[in-house]
């Protein structure tokens, strides 16, 4: 397919960034790589006036280990993300959902700011980003301020970034001792969005659940936090899982608990499932999470 | 074990293909030549169509009908013309006059409906993505902006999408003659006998969904004239069949009109088709007096490349107790969709003769019952009718082993044809003239490992394993080889199906060889080469293929069907056999001996029993030269050859396959898959093995992830690539694969093509094995492609069907 005409606008410094963003209003479109945005242009689903491309300004593309968190600037990409070895020490959930975005050519172009600020509850990371309560912390002309994941997927496609803000970057809070984790995508090729995926951090004291976190993706128009699962995790002592890796015997109380995955979600309909069907899969996807990441 | 033997079969083809020295005394057929083609078509370093420029070229971009069926009742493309850089808009009315009605070459039956087909819309659009209007412009980017401003009014009809209501009285018609395209009766034997009494009858109905071709490289086309004569470079299979149905369609003269398909990059039998864009581009071309260029965008292939498949099978088995099968009967409806296009109502038909598949049988009854709706247009894909009755037949022969409690390896093994039988005519009426079921049967079972798995099966089964584990089997053959003429002729196909070659010594020694295959990634250049090498004893090097160009290979019947090797390719040693008779008289007048005394071997011709000779080479230098020639000898060493088979041949072989299914997903793994092969005599094996490859991909693909899905508006959903699932290696297992060889006796060089095998014998397999891991839930079928929530709502994750049923028990007597 063939785009329709756009300016192409690089700005060279985070200034002129800024203002070029702020000039152009709603007209404009931030460029981070591409990998989202050129095929809604490409369809034509895309109109914007002008294409403002980040991909040469200085300071966006790196990894910072900042004692309470990793800073994860907006240009990283996801090859670098999940190669880094402070990602990977520290906030590794990040690593292992970054490792299932699309196939190795994406990655190797697609950024982790682009991603997240395309705020497409089928991408992996936004559901990383609720579970962890990253911050994303955005510039404008009038300066930077933070957004807390929670707030920053408004709706589909609508990332809480005003007209001529930029996003830098994302702090990824470390969450301490005793937590594992797990990214579970279930696609239909390997290069297929998520039908549903989950993301999921898990802290075990003695063979219990002490705390969980829960994000789902394409679970709703959002990434969503699914926090009633996480309250009925709370306390659970999984059954020792059998040879086979299901739990044999007796009702396992993690499967029980996970039957909660699905509450407060509302699943799209596309050709890959129905929402009924994405409900089961967000339940049983949630088991095998929870259970991947220690418990 | 499996990994053992993988590991035994890969250092094995490493081997083979790392064979560079000569094998078995010298021969070039038969050894594991890497392509020379594979440099420039992988590189990208050649000629594709989108990538010709000619001087003051235009660009042309179709607007495309967003209504599956409406009337049209205005158009208005003024707006367009005043856009920047636009040098014509047309609408379909505009064109009326000359742009004709595509063609259909198969009229398959007495009551076949042929349809006006407009290459643009004038009245009446009846599917998404016709076209009704046209810009060109001097860059693609404007023609594609200006395509926004025409303005089209669209007078909604319904749409027709299910064939079964299609046929019912009273319905939205697609066309005014009604909804039925066709219906074409086959049989043999008493089918009424069969069935009367039998103890066991199958009977199930098997959907075929639509499937959208992907050929890696899009459609293409360029059209370019100097007022006199035209050239109309396609990305097609199929350049002269195009040059002849074009000259008919268009009105532009045979001999003013040249085509050529450069390297095309795929076909799969998307390319076997006469296209709108190439006939429009050929009048805007003469309307404009500039070369014109068009290419699809991948959203834009999807809507309006021919699609395949999309029947409705319903099979019926009837057999004895201990299995043997009495008679099949078959009763197909076949999706034409909205017109029909090249050979669109003879793909079900090329399956007719293939639903009794490799066993014997009393009787076999087939109806088959072409349907309009407003959809795109069906044709050829790969396989084109015989994956579709493999498939039925191979799943209906799984159901009839389950229902007697047999091992469904059994069942085959009771039924069909054994070696000592070949040749053997079918109760379809063909003559299978070799094959060996038993010993690529055997030799796929002991690769696959086959007990233990059985025996792994039923421990899963025992523990209630949620993941649980199957075993598909698919024993296949296929007709190939299209096709003797005379056959063509009797099913009413507009034309032969011979093929031709032209071999050429040059004066230096090296040999030109003028092919009319039309490959589009098969290696023809390679696998001829190696024929001709050994033919006329010259190094492989030595030999070019020259292809694909109607005015340096006049003559062909182009590439589909797997016929271009079991055709052209003995076209090619038939040619070589009348160079080397040439050049022995030519040997036998210089060394004053006579004919009869002459021997060739190794590319010389001596005197029996002396050292007295004269290369080939020399020889063509001879003739070049032309000083001393036998009385009535031209001064060439060349030759043409036509080849038309006696009969089709029969590829065969075996196919295994084992899938895990999670049953709390729906999610199924390969676990392994090994398919035996017997294509026959191998020229290649390199090459053979990537069309195996290929092919078991593309009919896995159609098992577990392909479909076109239209709206209940008739609307097409899938046409990016994110909706229309394609697997890479990534979702595919290692394949083992392995061969046995029972030469063909129908040709010389003992081929039987191998294009379609793959993806005829892999579809079934698969699905067999899905089903067969689901058993022990009720589960008896599952509809293709086989998605994960298909399963789980099959496996009545979904609350509306029943879970475990139990140990695998038949469901009692059928009937």
């Amino acid at each position: 397919m063939i785009p329709a005409a756009f300016d192409y606008i690089r700005p060279a410094s985070l200034d002129e960034a800024c203002h070029v963003l702020d000039d152009a209003g709603e007209e404009a479109k931030v460029l981070a790589g591409g990998q989202s945005l050129l095929p809604l242009l490409r369809l034509r689903l895309a109109y914007p006036a002008a294409l403002v491309d980040l991909g040469r300004l200085p300071g966006l593309r790196r990894v910072e280990d900042r004692g309470d968190h990793v800073f994860i600037g907006a240009l990283t990409t996801h090859d670098e993300v999940l190669r880094s070895p402070v990602v990977r020490g520290h906030v590794p959930l990040v690593a292992l959902a970054a490792a299932t975005v699309a196939d190795p050519a994406v990655r190797h172009r697609g950024t982790f700011g682009g991603s997240l600020a395309h705020a497409d509850p089928a991408g992996d990371l936004p559901a990383v980003a609720l579970a962890l309560d990253c911050v994303f912390v955005a510039r404008s002309a009038g300066g930077e301020r933070e957004i807390p994941a929670a707030e920053f997927f408004v709706d589909y496609l609508e990332p809480a970034l005003r007209p001529g803000e930029v996003l830098l970057g994302v702090r990824v809070p470390k969450l301490g001792e005793g937590w594992g984790f797990h990214y579970e995508k279930f696609h239909r090729t390997a290069q297929a969005w998520a039908v549903v995926g989950v993301a999921a951090a898990v802290r075990t004291v003695g063979g219990s659940i002490e705390e969980a976190r829960i994000g789902l993706t394409n679970m709703g128009p959002t990434p969503v936090r699914a926090r009633a699962v996480e309250a009925a995790l709370r306390g659970v002592t999984p059954a020792r899982p059998n040879g086979n890796g299901a739990a044999g015997g007796s009702r396992d109380p993690l499967r029980d608990a996970c039957g909660e995955a699905a509450e407060g979600t509302a699943p799209p309909v596309d050709l890959h499932a129905r929402p009924d069907y994405r409900r089961h899969l967000a339940r049983v996807l949630t088991y095998r999470a929870v259970r991947a990441a220690g418990a | 074990m499996t990994e053992q033997l993988d590991a035994g079969l890969v250092a094995r083809q490493i081997a083979e293909s790392g064979r560079l020295g000569a094998p078995d005394g010298g021969h070039e057929v038969g050894r594991a030549r890497r392509r020379k083609e594979d440099a420039r078509l992988i590189t990208g370093r050649t000629t594709w169509t989108d990538n010709i420029q000619l001087p003051g070229m235009l660009y042309v971009a179709f607007l495309r009908s967003p209504m599956a069926h409406a009337r049209i009742t205005r158009v208005d493309v003024s707006a367009a013309r005043a856009q920047p850089g636009v040098v014509a808009a047309y609408s379909g009315r505009d064109v009326a006059g000359e742009q004709g009605s595509l063609p259909c070459a198969w009229p398959v039956s007495e009551d076949v409906v042929i349809p006006d087909h407009p290459p643009m819309a004038v009245d009446e659009v009846r599917y998404v993505g016709e076209a009704v209007a046209c810009v060109v412009a001097t860059d693609r980017y404007r023609a594609a902006d200006a395509l926004e401003s025409i303005e089209v009014d669209y007078e909604p009809l319904e749409a027709v999408l299910d064939m079964t209501e299609a046929l019912a009285e009273g319905g939205p018609k697609v066309h005014e003659t009604g909804n039925q395209a066709f219906t074409w009766k086959f049989s043999g034997g008493d089918i009424e006998a069969a069935f009367r009494d039998a103890p066991v009858v199958i009977d199930r109905t098997y959907v075929q969904q639509r499937l959208i071709p992907t050929a890696m490289e899009p459609r293409a086309v360029v059209a370019t004239t100097d007022g006199g004569a035209f050239t109309l470079y396609s990305a097609t299979q199929i350049p002269h069949v195009l040059r002849v149905m074009l000259a008919l369609t268009t009105g532009i003269p045979e001999h003013r009109l040249r085509v050529i398909a450069p390297d095309v990059g795929g076909g799969f039998g998307s390319k076997l088709q006469v296209t709108a864009e190439e006939v429009l581009c050929l009048l805007l071309t003469r309307r404009l007096g500039k070369p014109v260029k068009w290419t699809e965008s991948r959203s834009e292939g999807n809507m309006t490349v021919h699609h395949g498949r999309d029947q409705i099978q319903r099979i019926s088995v009837a057999a004895d107790r201990d299995g043997r099968i009495r008679g099949v009967r078959v009763d197909l409806l076949a999706d034409m969709g909205a017109y029909l296009m090249l050979v669109t109502p003879g793909i079900p038909i090329l399956g007719a003769f293939m639903y009794n598949g490799i066993y014997k049988m009393d009787a076999y009854d087939f109806t088959c019952t072409g349907v309009f709706t407003t959809k795109m247009p069906t044709d050829a894909y790969r396989g084109a009718g015989r994956p579709e009755a493999t498939f039925a037949i191979e799943r209906a022969v799984d159901e009839l082993a389950h229902e007697l409690n047999l091992d469904p390896i059994e069942v085959r093994r009771r039924n069909w044809i054994t070696h000592q039988e070949f040749p053997y005519t079918t109760i379809a009426g063909l003559t299978y003239d070799s094959g060996n079921y038993e010993a690529a049967t055997d030799r796929a079972l002991a690769l696959f490992g086959y007990d233990k798995l059985r025996a792994e099966q039923a421990d899963r089964r025992d523990r209630r394993d949620p993941v649980q584990l199957g075993i598909g089997v698919s024993t296949y053959t296929e007709m190939c080889g299209l096709a003797p003429s005379r056959v063509l002729g009797s099913l009413s196909y507009g034309a032969g199906g011979w093929e031709h070659a032209t071999v050429r010594m040059l004066p230096t020694g090296k040999v030109e060889v003028v092919t009319g295959t039309s490959p589009h990634g098969q290696g023809h250049e390679t696998a001829w080469s190696q024929i001709v090498a050994d033919a006329l004893g010259v190094p492989f090097d030595d030999v070019s293929v020259l292809h694909g160009d109607t005015a340096i290979a006049p003559r062909g019947m182009d590439t589909y069907g797997s016929r271009s090797l079991v055709v052209g390719g003995v076209a090619v040693l038939r040619a070589c056999e009348k160079v080397r008779d040439k050049a022995r008289n030519l040997a036998a007048h210089l060394l004053e001996a006579a004919p009869g005394d002459i021997e060739f071997a190794a590319g010389e011709f001596r005197v029996r029993g002396t050292s007295e000779g004269r290369t080939i080479q020399e020889l063509a230098l001879a003739a070049f030269a032309a000083h001393d020639l036998p009385e009535g000898f031209e001064p060439r060493l060349d030759a043409d050859a036509t080849f038309d088979p006696e009969n089709f041949s029969f590829p065969h072989g075996t196919h295994l396959c084992a899938v895990e299914v999670d049953t709390e997903t729906g999610a199924v793994r390969i676990r392994s898959y090994v398919a035996v092969d017997d294509v026959g005599s191998v020229v290649n094996p390199l090459i053979v093995e990537g069309q195996v490859h290929g092919g078991i991909a593309q009919g896995i693909a159609q098992a577990l992830f392909e479909e076109a899905v239209y709206d209940t508006e008739g609307n097409l959903l899938t046409t990016t690539m994110a909706d229309y699932l394609i697997p890479s290696a990534a979702d595919l297992p290692e394949f083992v694969t392995d061969r046995t060889e029972t030469p063909a006796t129908s040709n010389p060089l003992g081929v039987k093509g191998v294009g379609e095998a793959g993806t005829i014998a892999s579809t079934p397999a698969v699905v067999n094995a899905i089903v067969d891991a689901l058993r022990p839930y009720g589960v008896r079928d599952v509809a293709m492609p086989c998605t994960p929530e298909r399963i789980w709502r099959a496996l009545g994750g979904d609350g509306a069907a029943a879970g475990w049923a139990g140990p695998t028990e038949p469901e009692g007597g059928a009937r």
